[in-house]
């Protein structure tokens, strides 16, 4: 089997036999539950709950705030206690909703209630991924209804489902491919019916040969729908390789997806789809992988949004004393925790324990310009030169060498054998570059 | 559950190679193309190999000492440059020339200009060129089992077009063969092409280095010394030409010191390019019959300009171009 690629990329230690074998289990919430408004890209959601008001599982709690934007619901049944800031997974403190959890799990009208999505018209399917509160559960949460809703439908030919998970440790989408086949392929035909023209593909690695073979057996029926193998490789599952490998289409910074003609989805987000529109059940769940060497007993979980780190990792086994350093996500791009306190947002997928922090045991040195950075750049930039920009300061010189093309995958600083730390200069720098741009 | 845990942005995952497992790999690959020179030339070889090893090590170290940095000996990048630097040098040189040289590569080649990283040359070239231009009767008489001897390169560039290679080396008492294995004259480390070879394979699996400078390099000589070497499409000739003097080493271990060549794909093609075309020039055209380490140094000056012009366009804009 050799799959399709791109050029470039790097080989990270894939850690994935930890968890790859265990089944999801469900895990029950007994704390307070907290949902940030600001889960997704784009303007906040509105909350349209009060302190005192009682919710229940599926009721939405506050509603998109703007065009890029989407509604967050309850995954519990309770009171509302406050609305408050809180820290977030990536350090900063945000509005959110905090709910007492009652226990009972009282559902709201109307869920888990079958509908037909071929009675529905198109507008009502996006009507309904915004309602569900659906993002892109691959790590940038770019509300799905937005995504879905590109200029001309009849432009997109290809629907890609991003089943790569290219990050090592991860194993969540892997355990869904195998558990729930059919809310895929159910997700991805809600999404074909959209798209008329299209072709859906579902694009996985080839180092998960049986997600591979069950998903063969599921698409023999479909005749729009086929598996594409990808050569197993960091990173794979980012959305410019992706379409790449699956379509031979390029896409730059500057580009969507939907310029190339495609629309990519990550597994998680289609099966949010299929239980949306098929199963009227908005997003209020997420598969989490806890794992790493530190965590005692690795395992798949499906936690409710709103839960807190800590108790997924308590109720996980919690982890051992060598425990160093905490990650939401995977070790190339995932958010590195202080305090495990902060609550399973839409778009968490792992909590990686480390034992060993290379990073910080690890003194970065000279550069020797041995050019491994630029031969494993997916986006064929030269980080040796991007980083004597971003290291002056120098904004000018770092956009005008591409710096701007760089979604900070990790690669090229996962290989520099100097151990600098390009990655972390170039978000810095590209930050700056944002900030400043938004100013003009 | 309150202790805090360790911050940092992502990446948090780093590759097991360092710049001290390379340097290491390259000390490794260098080892076989040693042994060669010290079989070849033995006691001299090994004492000046010896020096200039020592040398570099110990100039790095007391430079750092003095300037209060961190002392980066441990690294293997000072260890390399001594064993290049030796090996470019001929088994009969003076001690303290040799001496001279390390002093020479590690401090005013790579330390002035800011330590690793930093120089615009191989400070081994550097060093071999400085004392080229300083002790140019020593640094060029080379002996073969005690008998001063000139490098076949030297006699078949004498002989002319017109004569025989065959015919050349035999009356010199070498053939084809003495200079693939490295029973000839030259410096230490380039004698045996053979040691070379098997060098540079380690650098390739182990993934040191990449084809392009190499190739590049070794094909546009080998064509541009086809064309206008004198001999015409003389198989012979070119492989004379391929085993005798510095080509291979300064191909596959001198071209593609990481820090003197360029970082990008197609720079490291043209950079080949250069110094196929340059090392035919200086082999055909110059006074010696030797090129290879001034098309190093060369070439090394222009590593700049070649990685300005050879800037890669980034992903998603190549075709772009193409459709308008």
């Amino acid at each position: 089997m050799k799959g399709a690629t791109f050029k470039g990329g790097t080989h990270p230690f894939e850690g994935k036999d930890l968890s790859k074998d265990l089944p999801v289990k469900k895990i029950v919430p007994t704390g307070e539950m907290v949902y940030p408004v600001s889960q997704h890209i784009g303007a906040p959601a509105q909350p349209i709950v009060k302190p005192g008001d009682h919710v229940l599982v599926g009721q939405t709690i506050a509603e998109a705030g703007g065009f890029v934007s989407t509604d967050i619901c309850s995954s519990v049944s309770g009171t509302v206690k406050k609305i408050e800031k809180r820290l977030t997974v990536s350090g900063a403190m945000v509005d959110s909703i905090i709910i007492e959890n009652d226990k009972e799990y009282t559902k709201i009208e109307g869920f888990g209630e079958k509908r037909e999505y071929r009675s529905l018209s198109k507008e009502e399917i996006r009507e309904c991924i915004k309602k569900a509160g659906i993002v892109g559960m691959g790590g940038a949460g770019f509300p799905t209804h937005v995504k879905l809703a590109p200029k001309d439908d009849n432009a997109i030919d290809y629907v890609l489902v991003n089943g790569a998970e290219c990050e090592p440790y991860l194993t969540s989408d892997y355990r869904m491919m195998l558990e729930c086949p059919e809310e895929i392929i159910g997700g991805l035909k809600v999404i074909l019916s959209l798209f008329p023209n299209a072709k859906g593909y579902i694009c996985i690695e080839d180092n998960k040969p049986e997600a591979i073979k069950v998903l063969e057996q599921q698409v023999l029926k479909e005749e729009r729908i086929s598996v594409k193998v990808l050569k197993t490789k960091y990173p794979q599952g980012a959305e410019r390789t992706l379409i790449y490998a699956a379509t031979g289409r390029m896409i730059n910074s500057k580009m969507l997806p939907a310029d190339a003609g495609c629309v990519v989805n990550n597994i998680d987000t289609v099966i949010s789809v299929y239980k949306a529109v098929c199963q009227n059940i908005p997003l209020i769940r997420r598969i989490v992988t806890v794992t790493g060497e530190g965590a005692n007993h690795p395992q798949n979980f499906e936690v409710p949004t709103g839960m807190s780190y800590k108790e997924v990792l308590e109720q996980a086994g919690g982890c051992n004393e060598k425990t160093v350093k905490i990650i939401s996500g995977g070790p190339m791009m995932g958010m590195a925790l202080y305090d495990i306190d902060v609550p399973v947002m839409k778009t968490s997928s792992a909590l990686l324990c480390l034992t060993k922090d290379e990073v910080a045991e690890q003194e970065p040195t000279a550069c020797i310009r041995c050019g491994r950075c630029v031969s494993v750049c997916p986006s064929k930039l030269v980080p040796q030169m991007m980083l004597s920009y971003a290291e002056k300061f120098d904004n000018e010189g770092f956009v005008k060498i591409n710096g701007m093309e760089c979604y900070e995958c990790g690669s090229c600083t996962y290989v520099c054998p100097a151990k600098r730390r390009l990655t972390q200069s170039f978000k810095q720098t590209r930050r700056s570059v944002m900030d400043s741009r938004r100013k003009q | 559950m309150s202790n805090l845990y360790n911050v940092s942005a992502s990446p948090h995952v780093r590759s097991k190679d360092s710049t001290k497992t390379i340097m290491r790999d390259v000390v490794i690959a260098l080892l076989p193309a040693c042994l060669a020179g010290i079989w070849v030339f033995k006691m001299e070889a090994l004492l000046v190999l010896l020096t200039t090893s020592v040398a570099c090590l110990l100039t790095e170290y007391i430079y750092e000492r003095l300037m209060k940095k961190k002392i980066t000996t441990g690294d293997y990048s000072a260890l390399v440059t001594g064993l290049l630097l030796g090996m470019n040098l001929p088994p009969s040189i003076p001690l303290w020339i040799a001496v001279l040289g390390s002093v020479f590569a590690i401090l005013v080649v790579k330390q002035l200009f800011g330590g690793l990283g930093q120089n615009f040359m191989n400070p081994a070239l550097g060093a071999r060129c400085f004392l080229m231009i300083s002790f140019t009767g020593r640094m060029t008489s080379f002996t073969l089992d005690g008998v001063s001897s000139a490098t076949p390169l030297a006699v078949l560039k004498n002989a002319g077009s017109s004569a025989s290679v065959m015919d050349t080396l035999t009356q010199n008492g070498t053939s084809l063969l003495n200079m693939f294995l490295g029973n000839i004259g030259g410096t230490i480390g380039e004698t045996s092409a053979l040691a070379i070879l098997i060098g540079a394979a380690y650098l390739f699996i182990r993934r040191i280095i990449s084809w392009e400078i190499p190739v590049c390099y070794i094909g546009v000589f080998s064509v541009f010394m086809l064309l206008f070497g004198g001999h015409g499409l003389d198989g012979m000739y070119l492989l004379a030409e391929l085993c005798g003097g510095g080509l291979l080493l300064g191909a596959f271990f001198m071209a593609t010191d990481y820090v003197t060549s360029p970082i990008t794909k197609n720079g490291k093609i043209v950079f080949g390019i250069c110094l196929g075309i340059l090392t035919g020039i200086f082999r055909v055209y110059g006074g010696s019959a030797e090129g290879v380490s001034y098309a190093i140094i060369f070439c090394n000056l222009l590593v700049p300009l070649i990685e300005k012009v050879t800037m890669p366009k980034p992903f998603g804009y190549v075709k772009e171009k193409k459709t308008k």
